[in-house]
């Protein structure tokens, strides 16, 4: 078929582009570390000699810079981050794998929460453009994006677990009731801005040619809307699912920290403050990749909707 | 009854900068399987016009008046009661084929939601008369064709798309605003007489938006000049190319090339611009502009009806 | 549709005319106004020194009695002083890496647009390849791996804030590049780095002053998200990025050493976000 043609030229093109960025961002990563004021493996109390060598036989800091940097290179390739350098007995793939599902929940829930909720608030304000409806939701949403999401975390704790008790103040056993605050924190400025691009978006696609014409048609307002309107507008509501990714994984590590849940985030603030060198690489290497990985799914499935693209690669 | 009776429609808009008026008070009538041209410069209105009696003015508009179609007044009516008549009814075709279909939406589901909506056609019935009405204005493969997606047809296969469209429930009456302006030339002479064609073999009345006075001879009968949102000069087509009364409409004429006319070579634009329409002038708005003005023009003139039905807004036709 | 020719109001006049209409950006101006005063000269006119420990008052409400308006801390620091003196540094910070970003991004987006051609083409595919990095744990980096101070909060965020900013400001120029006083000057063989600087500039100047009070608040958000992590500022300097994850430590017995600075860093980031959005509309008037 020539859709699937176009989208698969498409596909490699940007897997193209996708490749250098993986790269330069382990790169970047690797040598920020090593040039670090005083080496990165250099420990504060003076060990003995001998040990000192054998710390750095272990992880291959004896051998010349570059060739450090081919093996981690290699050693990413086959998604192996190293041992862990504070957790003795850990390797940071295995504190990955710890944390990053209860990160995943959390955010991926959040991310459902916020792209529902978004577009609905978005859409209904668009309708209703320059009423009181419009005006509260649109006051809100501004209020959402400004009020940082370490500042309605606590308040939220203060009023639904030590005022109310409705809910528990932290902690983390996959419970419901332990994710929903948690939940509702991440998603609360998601849900802001994805109102906001919503919003501006379905009043850009109103006002187009082709929404008169479906208009003359003697179409009623809800046909007009949902079949004509919806996905031009979701367009851009789509694209930036990359960025609210991103957006989600560093709120995450405020959240996590919190709340006190044992993600991802968490192990990556601790590693953060202990100098945990091997750890930090690992994980911004890990969540990169994943932020870049998903901008190109979002890439594809933009491409998918939008039939402009998905033939001017025909020609 | 006539088919469509346009009373006293005016338009405003509410702006930063205050009212602007975009239509003042215009009157005109069309009868089944009529062909009007409403003629004019950009600004002049008669866009507006045709936007009010659709219902598809923007955001800041009002419109009052009446527009008696087949004895129901179009004005009185909300979007709902519109939507019966939008459409089906009456039709419409806009300037820029290029934006004026949907990019997202292929053209047998723009063609078919009409049939379906209005008439309904199951699915398969729609999509057959659909590549029909393609087949009529001359798509090749409408059946392959049907299929695409707007931007995979040139600009003036896209306003025969839209021609089609237009005409799928055989409306009383097609709007066309300005269909050829956004086109090549050769691509123009197509599509206008396409719609020539088309006329003739249906029943449906044509109101021709245009600026061009060369598009209108091939297609309409009668002619309603409008400026600055006033009706400024009507006619049959042959008293507007033959006797012009208004020096407006003279002005338009002298306006567009003429192959016959190996003599006069020259082109002549009117001079200056519209008026402002936050504040019209007082007295005759073409005034500033008219190489024929004089005092009597400082008072308004009201539209004069001549000798076969002609009407002219001009105190030249009185002094004469 | 046109309107005839209505009299001559430059766009800066439009554009001013239609701010000032806009209630919400001209009151959030007023009050971020009055905002930095306090901020300015507050801390002068308090008696308390932030870092001043009144041992008769830990943990006290806020009373006009004990002379501590918004009340004191666990050790007793006066939390109105401490709000005040926060501000300096969050707004510092604010102002400063929004300068840094702006010069970064103002001078790559406008030589890219510009020269054009392959000079852009490399230099625009260089601005997609960092935008795609996980912006924040960069700046996490640089801070676990270079230490933490004041200068380097400026320079992490300003360094990976310019982006956004150079890719508007290219697409501005490429679109301006082309208009007939550009050519004009062109032709009368001006050179290329003398039409970035005395046309191009100038005209890019609405975007930026859009984009640089919108960058604002992103960067106060920013230095206050690390400070709330312990990577940002740190004591006896304080943020009130800080001054919060030390209020939400003892929320539940002092409430009030969170809400003041989550009420003022709140309000900030709202003006600047309002005052942004009105700026834009008022610039760009598209779809009002």
């Amino acid at each position: 078929m020539m859709h699937e043609h176009g989208i698969l030229r498409h596909a490699a093109q940007r897997l193209l582009g996708v490749l250098p960025t993986m790269l330069l961002l382990i790169t970047v990563v690797f040598f920020l570390v090593r040039v670090a004021p005083g080496g990165p493996f250099d420990s504060e109390k003076a060990l003995p000699p001998e040990i000192q060598a054998n710390l750095e036989a272990k992880y291959h800091l004896d051998e010349p810079l570059i060739q450090q940097y081919f093996r981690y290179l290699g050693q990413i390739l086959v998604l192996d981050f190293g041992p862990s350098f504070q957790y003795k007995d850990w390797t940071v793939n295995e504190l990955i794998a710890e944390g990053f599902p209860v990160s995943l929940t959390v955010g991926g829930l959040a991310m459902v929460l916020a792209f529902l909720v978004g577009t609905m608030i978005g859409i209904t304000a668009a309708m209703k453009q320059n009423t009181p409806v419009d005006y509260s939701t649109m006051g809100f949403a501004m209020l959402g994006i400004s009020i940082p999401n370490f500042v309605v975390a606590p308040l939220l704790i203060l009023v639904f677990a030590v005022y109310a008790g409705w809910l528990p103040a932290g902690g983390w056993d996959w419970s419901v009731q332990r994710m929903v605050l948690p939940v509702i924190t991440l998603a609360l400025p998601m849900i802001a801005y994805v109102a906001r691009l919503t919003r501006g978006s379905m009043i850009e696609v109103l006002h187009s040619n082709f929404i008169r014409t479906a208009r003359a048609k003697g179409l009623p307002e809800k046909t007009v809307i949902r079949r004509h309107a919806l996905k031009p507008a979701m367009l851009p509501v789509i694209s930036f699912m990359g960025p609210a990714t991103a957006g989600l994984i560093t709120g995450s590590v405020v959240i996590e920290r919190i709340y006190a849940i044992p993600g991802l985030g968490s192990y990556f603030v601790t590693g953060a403050l202990n100098r945990d060198y091997t750890l930090v690489m690992g994980v911004v290497i890990f969540y990169g990749l994943l932020i870049i990985l998903l901008n190109f799914i979002v890439d594809l499935l933009y491409a998918w909707l939008n039939p402009k693209i998905r033939y001017d690669e025909e020609y | 009854m006539n088919l469509l009776d346009v009373k006293n429609l005016t338009v405003s808009f509410d702006t930063p900068d205050g009212q602007v008026h975009a239509v003042s008070g215009i009157d005109f009538t069309l009868e089944e399987g009529d062909a009007l041209a409403i003629v004019g410069e950009s600004g002049s209105g008669k866009t507006q016009t045709v936007m009010a009696l659709m219902g598809l003015l923007a955001e800041n508009g009002t419109a009052s008046g009446n527009a008696w179609f087949r004895g129901e007044d179009l004005m009185a009516m909300d979007a709902q009661e519109l939507n019966r008549h939008r459409g089906t009814d009456i039709a419409m075709i806009f300037q820029d084929p290029m934006t004026s279909l949907n990019p997202y939406l292929n053209i047998e589901k723009q063609m078919t939601e009409v049939l379906m909506h209005h008439q309904d056609l199951s699915h398969r019935e729609a999509t057959e008369h659909a590549i029909e009405m393609l087949r009529a204005v001359r798509i090749p493969d409408p059946e392959q064709r049907i299929r695409q997606y707007p931007h995979e047809f040139s600009g003036g296969m896209r306003q025969r798309v839209m021609v089609a469209m237009g005409l799928l429930c055989e409306p009383d009456i097609l709007i066309a605003d300005e269909p050829t302006t956004a086109l090549d030339v050769t691509v123009q002479a197509q599509i206008s007489q396409l719609m020539a064609e088309l006329r003739r073999q249906s029943r449906t009345a044509i109101v021709l938006i245009t600026h061009d006075l060369g598009v209108v001879a091939g297609l309409c009968d009668r002619v309603l000049v409008m400026y600055a949102g006033e009706v400024v000069e009507y006619g049959t087509v042959e008293q507007i190319y033959y006797s012009p009364q208004h020096p407006y409409t003279q002005g338009l004429l002298d306006s567009v090339p003429r192959l016959d006319d190996v003599e006069d070579q020259s082109l002549h634009a009117i001079p200056g611009n519209p008026p402002n329409l936050l504040s019209l002038p007082k007295g005759c708005s073409f005034r500033s502009r008219c190489s024929k003005a004089f005092d009597a023009c400082r008072e308004k003139p009201a539209l004069t009806e001549l000798e076969g039905g002609q009407l002219a807004r001009c105190h030249l036709v009185n002094r004469s | 549709m046109e309107l005839g020719d209505i009299r001559g109001r430059s766009p800066w006049e439009d554009a001013w005319h239609r701010l000032l209409k806009n209630r919400a950006a001209v009151f959030s101006a007023f009050i971020m106004a009055a905002m930095i005063l306090v901020v300015i000269i507050g801390p002068w006119l308090i008696s308390w020194e932030a870092d001043f420990t009144d041992w008769d008052n830990t943990s006290t409400g806020p009373s006009l009695s004990t002379g501590h308006w918004f009340g004191t801390d666990a050790v007793g620091r006066d939390i109105l002083v401490r709000t005040l003196e926060g501000g300096r540094i969050s707004l510092l910070v604010g102002f400063v890496a929004t300068l840094v970003s702006l010069v970064i991004g103002v001078t790559y987006g406008s030589i890219a647009g510009f020269y054009g051609g392959i000079t852009d083409r490399v230099m625009m595919r260089i601005v997609d390849i960092i935008y795609a990095l996980p912006f924040m744990f960069f700046v996490i980096l640089l801070m676990v791996v270079f230490g933490r101070n004041i200068i380097l909060i400026f320079v992490a965020i300003g360094a990976v804030n310019w982006l956004d900013m150079a890719r508007i400001v290219r697409g501005q120029t490429l679109s301006l590049k082309n208009t007939e006083f550009v050519e004009a000057a062109q032709a009368c063989g001006v050179g290329r780095l003398d039409i970035i600087r005395r046309h191009i500039v100038p005209n890019l100047l609405g975007v930026v002053m859009v984009y640089v009070t919108l960058t604002i608040p992103q960067v106060i958000l920013v230095e206050s998200f690390l400070s709330f992590l312990g990577l940002g500022v740190q004591e006896p300097m304080s943020s009130w990025g800080a001054l919060v994850n030390d209020g939400a430590q003892d929320m539940e017995s002092a409430p009030w050493t969170l809400i003041f600075p989550a009420v003022f860093l709140t309000v900030t980031l709202y003006c600047f976000n309002y005052i942004g959005d009105g700026l834009r509309d008022a610039l760009d008037p598209k779809d009002r």
